[in-house]
């Protein structure tokens, strides 16, 4: 395959790819996180704002997401900024964007994950763990979520390797990662099919990573669980 | 900030449009989708690692790439090749409709033929055991057992394919054409009210995933409805077995 010299482009594009996706990761954990709490916790409303999060999100195009983050966030954080009297055009830069839509469609997946995931604690457990005094916030670092990690693992695993690919739709809105600069270097070369062949033979090399480093990282937080089992 | 209602009445008739270019994408390349993934699902479970070794390598491609890669590659990357452009098949190849349809079939078929692996590879030993000790030829078990018994155990998860398909169909508004989303893109570059019909589309987009997961009920209830016996008795049946209670 002959890049003509555009190989180092599609290394950068990499480059911002690979930082697109780990921000959203660890952002989209966050979202994730709160929303299977909100959907498990007594108060009602909250439950409702997690059930809708998860329904909307869910139900829309990613791409329609990034799109309205994109283009309609500036309205709404200029509004928000007119309040206190500030009267700027603020405009999110493609990778804020991209970070925030993509974070947003990650943890309403990972919600999901999660709540499956918590509901698979014997109850026993919290229970023990009330009686000898925990707060609730220790309760959750010490008994659950080292566990919760254990269980959620495949299905994170899972929606990491979607995510990474939907990287990808983050170049309509001008972010420079690998799709993009597959574009720029068509656009010079006139040869679209050995640059988005090239772009995406990267992807499947950033999978493959993946699935290897999900592997481990499963293999890892099982190991207590091995041995019982042969 | 201020909301604008009239904006979003005015547009719904587009929206509608786009929404049923939408629908079109989705039932096209699913369609193919299933095609395409019975003959993919059925090799992918061969003993012959050579048998194997195709599918496994389309299905690896296909779900190991993003969507919006695979659409410019049919899209654009067609046109690199002269004899693609002389060739018969670029009346179709030319046309934004059919390279969607063409890829999103393509891309669907890889995760079906993913999903009827594994149902395949979960339907009961003795039921293909007890077809080949009825002198079934393999043709013959595929139509009556194998087949049947997949859709039945993989529509759940068929369902959620078909949803990820609509919210994919999404791409086809990168190559230009007008779907619910681009649709939606044109509104606003006339009108500048992202957030309006942006969200007005999303909720169509809700609205037809609702849709789709009623029909795919409907069809778990049609594939499965073995477990629903004896309350509801399957039409055209012998009547003697039927009098047999």
């Amino acid at each position: 395959m002959d890049l003509q010299g555009f190989g180092h482009l599609l290394i950068s594009g990499a480059w911002v790819t690979l930082q697109l996706a780990l921000c959203s990761l660890a952002v989209g954990l966050i979202f994730g996180l709160l929303g299977a709490s909100a959907k498990v916790s007594s108060s009602r409303i909250l439950r409702a704002i997690g059930n809708g999060y998860t329904l909307f999100v869910r139900g829309m195009p990613e791409l329609l997401l990034v799109l309205t983050i994109f283009f309609g966030a500036s309205a709404v954080l200029m509004g928000i900024a007119s309040q206190f009297g500030y009267d700027e055009y603020i405009e999110l830069s493609p990778f804020v964007a991209g970070v925030t839509a993509l974070s947003i469609a990650f943890g309403a997946y990972a919600t999901e994950v999660f709540r499956s995931a918590l509901q698979e604690i014997p109850k026993g457990q919290k229970e023990a763990a009330v009686a000898l005094g925990m707060t609730q916030f220790q309760t959750f670092k010490r008994v659950t979520l080292p566990q919760v990690w254990r269980i959620a693992l495949p299905g994170l695993g899972n929606l990491f390797l979607v995510l990474l690919k939907d990287t990808a739709l983050v170049s309509v809105i001008g972010l420079n990662e690998l799709m993009r600069q597959a574009a720029v270097a068509v656009g010079y070369t006139k040869e679209p099919f050995t640059f988005y062949l090239a772009a995406a033979c990267v992807y499947l090399l950033l999978t493959s990573i993946s699935m290897a480093g999900l592997y481990y990282l499963e293999r890892f937080a099982n190991r207590g669980y091995q041995g019982a089992r042969s | 900030m201020n909301w604008d209602w009239t904006v979003i009445w005015e547009n719904i008739p587009k929206l509608m449009d786009g929404a049923l270019l939408t629908l079109e994408l989705v039932f096209f390349s699913g369609l193919i989708g299933v095609l395409l993934a019975v003959p993919l699902g059925l090799l992918r479970v061969s003993d012959n690692i050579w048998v194997r070794a195709f599918p496994y390598a389309y299905i690896f491609f296909f779900r190991g790439t993003p969507l919006l890669i695979q659409i410019f590659l049919v899209y654009y990357g067609a046109s690199q090749f002269e004899w693609v452009k002389e060739s018969s098949l670029w009346p179709i190849l030319r046309e934004p409709y059919w390279c969607a349809v063409i890829t999103f079939g393509l891309h669907t078929a890889a995760y079906i033929a993913e999903l009827l692996r594994g149902a395949i590879q979960s339907i009961p030993r003795g039921e293909i055991e007890a077809a080949k000790a009825l002198g079934m030829s393999y043709p013959k078990m595929l139509q009556r057992i194998t087949l049947p018994r997949a859709f039945g155990i993989m529509m759940p998860s068929y369902g959620n394919e078909v949803i990820l398909m609509l919210k994919g169909s999404a791409l086809a508004s990168t190559i230009t054409l007008l779907d619910l989303t681009g649709m939606a893109r044109t509104i606003i570059a006339r009108t500048y009210t992202p957030l309006e019909i942006f969200l007005a589309a999303g909720v169509m987009y809700l609205m037809i995933s609702a849709l789709i997961i009623f029909i795919f009920r409907l069809l778990e209830r049609y594939f499965n409805r073995h477990q629903h016996w004896p309350n509801e008795k399957p039409k055209g049946l012998d009547s003697q077995l039927l009098s047999k209670d």
